[in-house]
């Protein structure tokens, strides 16, 4: 058989062309750059994941809602452009959280930049992914500048252990995984997500060895997404990263895990729910339950927001567990609970973290006490920190609430009593992560500044714009959620 | 009209927050300014409002606001709504006035304010939302500045009992929230609260009663009743005087306003299967909250037990599911607002010129300020429920409505209640006059006889008359509330009524 090239939609793929041409001008550039220029190379990064943005406005405006590639291996529509767009506004705060990060702390400037920017490229490319290659492929893109960024800070011991513990638990998971994609191409004789679903209930479906398989890829991005039992490495990563790469972490490679859940549940295992909807019913009851509690337990802020970040997993969890219950009912609802949950939890969490790096410019501390009359000497600061921390834990008119809601809604929608009763383990997590969110609420406004210093914190310029729009986000969709819902309803998934 | 009545605290609020922290006295006229302007508004809502229709919803506006859920911006007022959202308007105003120059620690007048203001948007948008959504986004929005008002401005021990407040109503809120959309699914994919009480009454019963239970534990843990009560009397001890005020008077009444606009009208059928058991709960409260304060050795925490009493005194009101009892119980809202804000403003001036609520402490506050000392004893009257002042309208017609409880109702168990409650107004002139005696009678303590203590300043008279007068108004003219009040009544009470005729055809 002659080899036919496959036809490509260059408009489809522009945001990753772009990326690709940014990514390679930033490694150029910094050979070329002397050390009193290198704050160039985040400008043209930020410039590269803006003009990325462009197409992907232009893909939403046209006629075309889908636009299929490769034997629809690989998928633009509403939800992929949703979720890139996602993806790259993320990128954005994290560059603009990184760079006076990287700049004082005298790291190594191109490189970072290139690899954060490979791992978005990774995130963009899991949006489309609707093949189990293409998937891992997108997987690993995203993964391997991870690691390498979580050990950035190379001269600590911490940062060390982060990046080597991420690395190994990493390729464990992507060893898992790719041992169950091999069983399920094995049995349904395809990789494309679309075929394995129509096969999922027929003759595959029959097969022991698929029961393994599917358990094995949940299995690979349980570790991903880090849900209790297999999260043990987020906490230590967290800690050792560079905070910006924390945020990174916990937001853009968790959400490029979901994504990828997404795609796998339901498009291709939809039809096994009697596999996946129980591992993941334990999965999300687990990670609440356990990263709440252990959170409550944390004295250093960002082991704290880890756990957390854990526990948010497990809410995110929630929908996947319930899809598939009374054949299909809540699909719909559960779908939108986990998109709208992803968009809000991106914004809230990275607003945390951009708060966390301004107040340790000045403390040098990660410890919760370090934050101690913070209202006194930045009340800004403490002002949005509060609003974050509130908007986590779920309290109106913030947008934390309006993702608790939607799968409150997919929860009541499915209507077993399974579904039920995590809908109220759900609903009683939120009150115990509660406690850990106020805690520190009440380090900032009511105890007193640990050393008297109250000299006001300096709030570099870029951080200012980070915080500027994941504030804007939390409480403009806090107040008007509808500006949000869209998106949830919009990004129904084409197989 | 109505939507500037809730979002013009807001409004303030942001403007405070523009202002300079140390402009103290230009924050301090625009937080005046802005309460007296939405107390105005909310008069000419008062005087506006259609008397002869007060059954119906008013200055209604309804406009899409989340349309995936189809949850709408629709907001109201009824017969019931109004005096509570007048009572919540005029409190915060006085409240402002009364810290005019009573700043607590750590003063910061801006932060206060601003926390002020926003609580009186929650609380007015509650009493106003017509959709389940937007009454739970009101209903929680009050959550947060009493935790950080508890938390920052309070007494010794404010930490935990601000923790302790915002715990307690948050488990209470999820399951509400649960219970919401529970309604939503069941009730026909609204979250409309008229149309849900037109069709609410379809659901099963079995369901209702689940519904209702977390209905149930969202509204009783914030009035509080007896078993859920314990984060009330921590969370008053430690608040500072306007946070009690404004606890007492308003947050309360979010609780049992809950419970007659949402729960009973809605569910009617879970409704009467609960009532025994919200009415044996409301007796327990009752008699609890008098023992306890008969134990009090705290003036505040005092007042704070009786709290616990005389919502139990409400809730009994609308256990009966009867128009008499929830006309009752509305006024009941109303007159314990106004009484006991009252008790807490007196009992924070005490404790700002004593420097202590100990009841064994104080004495002879008649001698050293004999004006504070006759508004105390005024208030204590009005509590314990002396006729000719608003109290009594309240306890009075809810015990008298025990008597003879919506049909289908045990009437045996509710005259038992009846006849507990009514004990439970001998223990309230106990402990009310014991409290009267141990801080207005007897001598001057010698540590306190050299002390220079102030008699009422003028902020304080201000703040003040307008409480005491609507104490003695509503007293001598009750059915100036109870006009208002009754045409809505019917309206909560139609689905139980309805109900009872059926029962009673069937019978027949």
């Amino acid at each position: 058989m002659p080899f036919t090239p496959p036809s490509l939609d260059y408009h489809a793929l522009a945001p990753e062309i772009i990326l690709t041409l940014v990514l390679a001008v930033v490694l150029v550039a910094d050979l070329f750059l002397d050390t009193s220029r290198k704050w160039l190379l985040s400008n043209i990064a930020a410039f590269g994941l803006v003009a990325a943005m462009v197409p992907i406005l232009s893909l939403a405006l046209s006629e075309t809602d889908v636009r299929s590639m490769v034997d629809g291996a690989y998928v633009v529509d509403n939800f992929a452009l949703v979720l890139k767009a996602l993806f790259l506004g993320t990128g954005f705060v994290v560059l603009l959280m990184s760079i006076n990060y990287v700049e004082d702390g005298d790291y190594y400037e191109g490189e970072f930049y290139f690899l954060l920017l490979c791992s978005l490229l990774g995130m963009v490319v899991m949006s489309s992914s609707r093949d189990l290659i293409t998937i891992f492929v997108a997987l690993e893109t995203l993964s391997i500048p991870a690691y390498m960024l979580a050990g950035w800070r190379k001269r600590d011991l911490k940062s060390n252990e982060a990046s080597l513990k991420y690395y190994l638990l990493g390729v464990l998971a992507s060893a898992i995984m790719l041992y169950g994609m091999s069983l399920i191409y094995g049995f349904t004789g395809t990789t494309v997500l679309a075929d394995i679903g129509e096969q999922m209930s027929g003759r595959a479906a029959e097969q022991p060895m698929v029961t393994l398989a599917i358990v094995f890829i949940i299995v690979g991005f349980a570790f991903k997404v880090s849900a209790v039992p297999f999260h043990s490495w987020a906490p230590d990563t967290y800690e050792g990263a560079p905070t910006p790469i924390t945020a990174f972490l916990s937001v853009a490679s968790k959400t490029g895990g979901f994504v990828a859940l997404l795609q796998l549940i339901y498009v291709g295992f939809f039809g096994r729910d009697d596999i996946w909807g129980p591992m993941f019913g334990i999965l999300a009851a687990l990670t609440m339950t356990l990263g709440n509690l252990t959170a409550l337990r944390q004295t250093n802020i960002v082991r704290m927001l880890a756990y957390s970040s854990i526990a948010q997993a497990g809410y995110i969890l929630v929908p996947f567990a319930i899809a598939g219950s009374n054949g299909g009912a809540a699909a719909d609802s559960a779908f939108t609970a986990s998109v709208v949950y992803l968009l809000v939890y991106a914004a809230m969490n990275l607003g945390v973290f951009a708060i966390v790096i301004a107040v340790a410019r000045k403390t040098r501390s990660g410890e919760i006490t370090s934050y101690g009359g913070l209202y006194e000497y930045a009340p800004g600061l403490a002002v949005l920190m509060t609003i974050f921390l509130f908007s986590l834990a779920g309290i109106p008119p913030l947008a934390g609430l309006w993702a608790k809601l939607f799968i409150f809604r997919a929860v009541i929608d499915a209507g077993t009593s399974w579904a039920l009763l995590l809908g109220v383990v759900a609903a009683l997590n939120s009150v115990i992560a509660l406690f850990y969110y106020a805690t520190i609420a009440r380090e900032m406004w009511m105890s007193p500044v640990p050393d008297g210093d109250k000299t006001p914190i300096r709030v570099p310029a870029p951080l200012i714009t980070a915080l500027a729009i994941t504030a804007g986000v939390v409480i403009v969709v806090g107040v008007y959620p509808q500006s949000f819902a869209n998106f949830g309803d919009l990004a129904s998934l084409v197989p | 009209m109505l939507t500037a009545a809730i979002f013009l605290p807001i409004v303030g609020a942001a403007l405070l927050a523009l202002i300079p922290r140390d402009r103290e006295d230009m924050l301090k006229a625009v937080a005046l300014l802005i309460t007296a302007a939405t107390t105005i508004v909310g008069l000419s809502l008062l005087f506006g409002f259609d008397y002869d229709d007060a059954g119906s919803l008013q200055y209604e506006s309804n406009t899409n606001w989340i349309e995936v859920i189809n949850s709408r911006y629709h907001i109201g007022i009824d017969g019931i709504s109004l005096p509570l959202l007048i009572l919540s308007m005029v409190i915060t105003l006085l409240c402002v006035i009364y810290s005019w120059d009573h700043f607590p620690e750590p003063h910061n007048p801006k932060a206060f304010l601003i926390l002020m203001l926003v609580l009186e948007t929650g609380m007015n948008g509650t009493f106003a939302a017509q959709d389940l959504i937007l009454f739970f986004v009101f209903f929680e929005l009050v959550l947060l500045p009493m935790y950080f008002m508890i938390g920052v401005w309070g007494g010794p021990n404010r930490q935990y009992a601000a923790i302790k407040f915002f715990l307690y109503t948050l488990f209470g809120s999820a399951l509400m929230i649960l219970s919401f959309l529970a309604l939503y699914f069941k009730g026909g994919q609204t979250f409309d609260i008229p149309l849900l009480i037109e069709q609410g009454g379809a659901i099963a019963h079995g369901t209702q009663v689940l519904i209702f239970g977390g209905l149930f534990m969202g509204f009783a843990i914030k009035v509080p009743m007896f078993p859920f009560h314990t984060w009330l009397p921590d969370a008053h001890t430690e608040a500072p005087t306007v946070g009690s005020v404004i606890l007492a008077a308003v947050l309360l009444k979010l609780g049992t306003y809950g419970f007659i606009r949402i729960a009973i009208p809605i569910l009617p059928e879970a409704a009467k299967s609960w009532a025994p058991w919200i009415g044996l709960l409301a007796v327990i409260g009752i008699i609890y909250g008098a023992l306890g304060c008969l134990a009090q050795r705290d003036m505040k925490r005092l007042i704070a037990f009786s709290s616990v009493a005389h919502m139990g005194f409400v809730m009994l009101g609308i256990a009966t599911l009867t128009d008499f009892g929830i006309n009752a119980a509305v006024f009941g809202m109303v007159a314990h607002g106004l009484i006991t804000g009252m008790l807490f403003f007196i009992a924070g001036s005490i404790q700002e010129r004593f420097g202590t609520r100990e009841l064994s402490r104080l004495g002879g506050l008649l001698i050293q300020a004999p004006r504070m000392g006759w508004m105390l004893g005024f208030c204590a009257f009005a509590s314990l429920g002396l006729p000719g002042l608003a109290g009594f309208w309240g306890e009075f017609p809810a015990i008298l409505s025990a008597y003879q409880p919506a049909e289908g109702l045990s009437e045996l168990t509710f005259r038992i209640y009846m006849a507990v409650a009514a004990i439970g107004t001998v223990f309230a002139a106990g402990y009310l006059l014991w409290m009267l005696q141990r801080v207005a009678f007897g001598v001057v303590k010698p540590e306190f006889e050299d002390a220079h203590i102030h008699d009422v300043h003028i902020p304080e008279y201000i703040a003040w008359v307008p409480l005491l007068l609507g104490i003695l108004v509503f007293g001598i003219f009750p059915h100036l509330l109870f006009d208002m009040i009754d045409p809505a009544v019917g309206v909560v009470t139609n689905g139980v009524d309805a109900l009872g005729d059926a029962a009673s055809a069937a019978g027949r």
